[in-house]
């Protein structure tokens, strides 16, 4: 082999240069290519009891699948890979590895961990180039199943029910399937043409129907969909896709925006494209309020758009939410950081357009109740940063739309879904997962929870017959 | 794919189409809208439901060629089909979850201006198939920028006003209220839909006036779910979203004057200047879309 390992440090990954990256809309990682991936795997010690399979939140058999491709053999380890996991290329992308699989393997206490999520992106993408797709079921099964959201936890879901060999069928409200990974992780993390619609298209090989344009609550309710439709069983994975402001004056300025909204002109709207039918604002200088992975694709959109980026956090680079590689990645590519601030007000010029945004100077005061210190403002300490532009992202909640029109759909305070370990809610035969029961989270634990709740779904309707 | 079954010019740029959209068709009501997407590349645009058949599965939209997306879907003929159309979206009208004994006892007017006749229309029809004829004031340019006069004369007592005098009543729809007012008219409730401009002066009228009025608020609209709140506004001093929470909202709470600059988010020196080139200076302001 080519490739000389060191068994304490990952093989690299080639990765477009930051001058470069930072200019376009190409994906930023290049992946592993056969011998760098067969190098890697070398890697793996393929542990008797294996502590990565336990991070994996739908369970992969990591060291099977590793194994795999130290022999060469793609569709295997494809395989392998498809029966925990519905969406390899994208997770192998999107995943926080690093507190997660990689975060558990052995080989990380001494040395860096085995690259598990570029290997699982190598060999989803080897597979695709290939054709090679899951497989589907082998006896079909009558009952119908309504999947309300098809983002990663109702794919999951999904996948995992037509394997099983039921009839599903998902609804999605917006004009294209994947949810987040659609609207919201940009093109240059998560390939849209290239990944997204072809998990999508392994999703329907399966048997899954997708009918977009239906709003759930609105088109049609989930009542009518069990009563007139006939679906025997439902499973809610609707997301967190209620954006939070700030509610500082001046919010309401031209040149505010939500970073949902902003994602979604450039991400679903392709909006990136000068061709492109749907406006974007291409700001000068911009603001972007908050520091979690969200808040690093609005900066790095706004900055391939032309900007010169200021991300604004309350707390200090410890705490930032966001990925440690997508932090990395920002700060190579050029965005500033402006740590412990706070704005206060947007301010704007006479005609409304946003000129500028005050902010106060944070410090960390003690520990609060979940361990976190939190932000106290310097008193006296206000000061202007200039920009022509503001995105805010403090977050998401979930969209009350469906829980007001389901009868008996307990939500609690913060309008999420109430739902059980097993993704069963208050109401006979509709299940919940993902984003929609916890508020905003990864696109691994929707997954996860999508999968949690096939089982229980399975298990329902044997009930039923 | 929605197919447009029939499609007719109504005035100068503005264009009635009956469209296949079952599901909309089967649980839309006065007061809710829709959004379209032409084609693969195109863009989100919301537009008013004018009228359903349920049986049928259709809903008819009108729309009004103003912009570059508007442009093509005026372009679409009978046989064409958008490749999206999803809706209904936004609350229906307060008026479908009233008591209907407490709702004839009121005196109701519609003031509609425009395009946004088209949005009034469902609203007057569900009345008067519950009993109850309202008054509607259509407002308009001139003569020839009337719509659906015959169709609102089955469900209404309609009064015409034009700018220019040259049909109907003279001058503005506030003017045309304020005379029927004068002449003797009282009424509970109004309920106004039309440019933000209109919907503003006659807000300022019935506050006068004390009519308790409502608005339909065009703002503008991404998603039309919620999700990305573009379309927020502010209403007696909350942020609402106009495409969940509304998009019909208490007039008198509304803040228009700030509703009316975020209109401006998009519109470009060149797409200002392109339209000068076309229409010459015919524009006078005030239609909440642009900066004069």
């Amino acid at each position: 082999m080519a490739i000389e390992v060191d068994v304490l440090k990952r093989v690299p990954v080639r990765e477009q240069e930051a001058k470069v990256r930072a200019t376009n809309f190409e994906e930023v990682c290049l992946g592993y290519n056969e011998e760098e991936a067969m190098a890697e795997a070398t890697r793996c010690l393929n542990c008797k009891n294996p502590q990565c399979q336990k991070g994996c939140p739908v369970a992969i058999d990591i060291p099977a699948f590793i194994q795999e491709v130290k022999n060469g053999d793609v569709a295997k380890a494809y395989q392998i890979i498809s029966e925990s996991s519905a969406l390899p290329a994208v997770c192998g992308r999107v995943c926080p590895q690093e507190s997660q699989c990689e975060g558990k393997c052995i080989r990380g206490f001494k040395g860096e961990p085995v690259s598990i999520g570029k290997l699982e992106r190598f060999v989803a993408d080897t597979a695709r180039e290939m054709g090679i797709k899951p497989e589907g079921a082998k006896e079909k099964k009558n009952h119908k199943v309504a999947i309300i959201g098809s983002g990663p936890s109702g794919l999951t879901c999904a996948g995992d029910l037509a394997k099983l060999g039921y009839d599903v069928h998902i609804f999605e409200a917006l004009h294209e399937a994947g949810g987040v990974l659609v609207y919201g992780i940009p093109e240059f993390r998560l390939p849209k043409e290239k990944v997204v619609k072809k998990e999508i298209e392994n999703v329907k090989s399966l048997g899954v129907k997708i009918e977009t344009d239906v709003v759930i609550g609105r088109s049609v309710t989930i009542d009518s969909l069990m009563k007139d439709e006939g679906f025997d069983a439902v499973f809610i994975g609707s997301g967190a896709g209620l954006p939070r402001f700030m509610h500082i004056p001046g919010e309401q300025s031209l040149g505010v925006f939500s970073a949902n909204e902003f994602l979604t002109r450039s991400n679903l709207m392709k909006a990136f494209r000068e061709d492109s039918t749907t406006p974007i604002m291409r700001p000068k200088k911009c603001v972007v309020v908050g520091g979690g992975n969200v808040a690093m694709d609005a900066a790095r959109t706004a900055l391939r758009l032309g900007a010169e980026v200021h991300v604004v956090y309350r707390r200090s680079e410890e705490e930032l939410p966001a990925r440690k590689e997508e932090v990395e990645h920002a700060k190579q590519e050029g965005i500033i950081f402006d740590l412990l601030t706070n704005p206060v007000e947007i301010l704007s010029d006479e005609e409304g357009w946003v000129k500028g945004c005050k902010c106060i100077r944070m410090e960390l005061g003690e520990p609060d109740a979940s361990g976190r210190r939190s932000p106290v403002p310097v008193e006296g300490s206000e000061f202007d940063i200039e920009c022509d532009a503001v995105i805010m992202s403090l977050g998401t909640s979930p969209n009350p739309l469906i829980s007001s029109t389901t009868k008996g759909l307990e939500i609690n305070k913060r309008k999420c879904i109430v739902a059980d370990e097993a993704g069963a809610t208050s109401k006979t035969g509709v299940f919940a997962g993902g984003d929609a029961v916890t508020g905003a989270a990864t696109v691994i634990l929707a997954m996860g929870a999508g999968k949690t709740a096939a089982k229980a779904i399975d298990e329902y309707l044997k009930t039923l017959d | 794919m929605f197919k447009i079954l029939e499609r007719n010019e109504l005035a100068a740029h503005i264009y009635q189409m009956v469209v296949e959209a079952p599901r909309v068709a089967a649980n839309c009501l006065p007061g809710q809208f829709l959004i379209v997407r032409v084609d693969e590349e195109g863009e989100r645009i919301p537009l008013t439901i004018c009228d359903y058949d349920r049986e049928k599965g259709t809903v008819e939209i009108v729309v009004q060629s103003i912009g570059a997306e508007t442009n093509e879907i005026a372009k679409m003929q009978a046989g064409d089909s958008f490749a999206d159309i999803v809706g209904p979206l936004g609350n229906p009208s307060d008026m479908v979850h009233e008591n209907l004994e407490e709702l004839k006892k009121k005196k109701i007017v519609f003031i509609a201006g425009g395009v946004g006749t088209a949005p009034v229309y469902p609203q007057a029809k569900w009345l008067k198939e519950n009993g109850i004829t309202a008054d509607v004031i259509i407002g308009a340019k001139n003569k020839d920028l009337v719509i659906l006069e015959e169709r609102f004369k089955e469900v209404s007592n309609l009064y015409i006003t034009t700018d220019d005098g040259s049909y109907g009543r003279s001058g503005m729809v506030t003017k045309c209220l304020q005379d029927l007012v004068d002449e003797g008219h009282h009424y509970d409730l109004c309920i106004a839909i039309g440019p933000m401009i209109m919907m503003k002066f006659v807000c300022k009228l019935t506050q006068e006036l004390n009519i308790p009025t409502i608005v339909s608020m065009n703002t503008i609209m991404v998603d039309g779910t919620g999700m990305c709140g573009a379309c927020r506004l502010t209403v007696g001093g909350e942020v609402k979203f106009a495409c969940v929470d509304g998009p019909e909202f208490d007039g008198h709470k509304v803040d228009f004057d700030q509703a009316m600059v975020r209109m401006k988010q998009y519109k470009t020196e060149e797409g200002r200047l392109k339209l000068a080139q076309e229409e010459g200076k015919t524009h006078k302001g005030g239609c909440g879309i642009c900066s004069d």
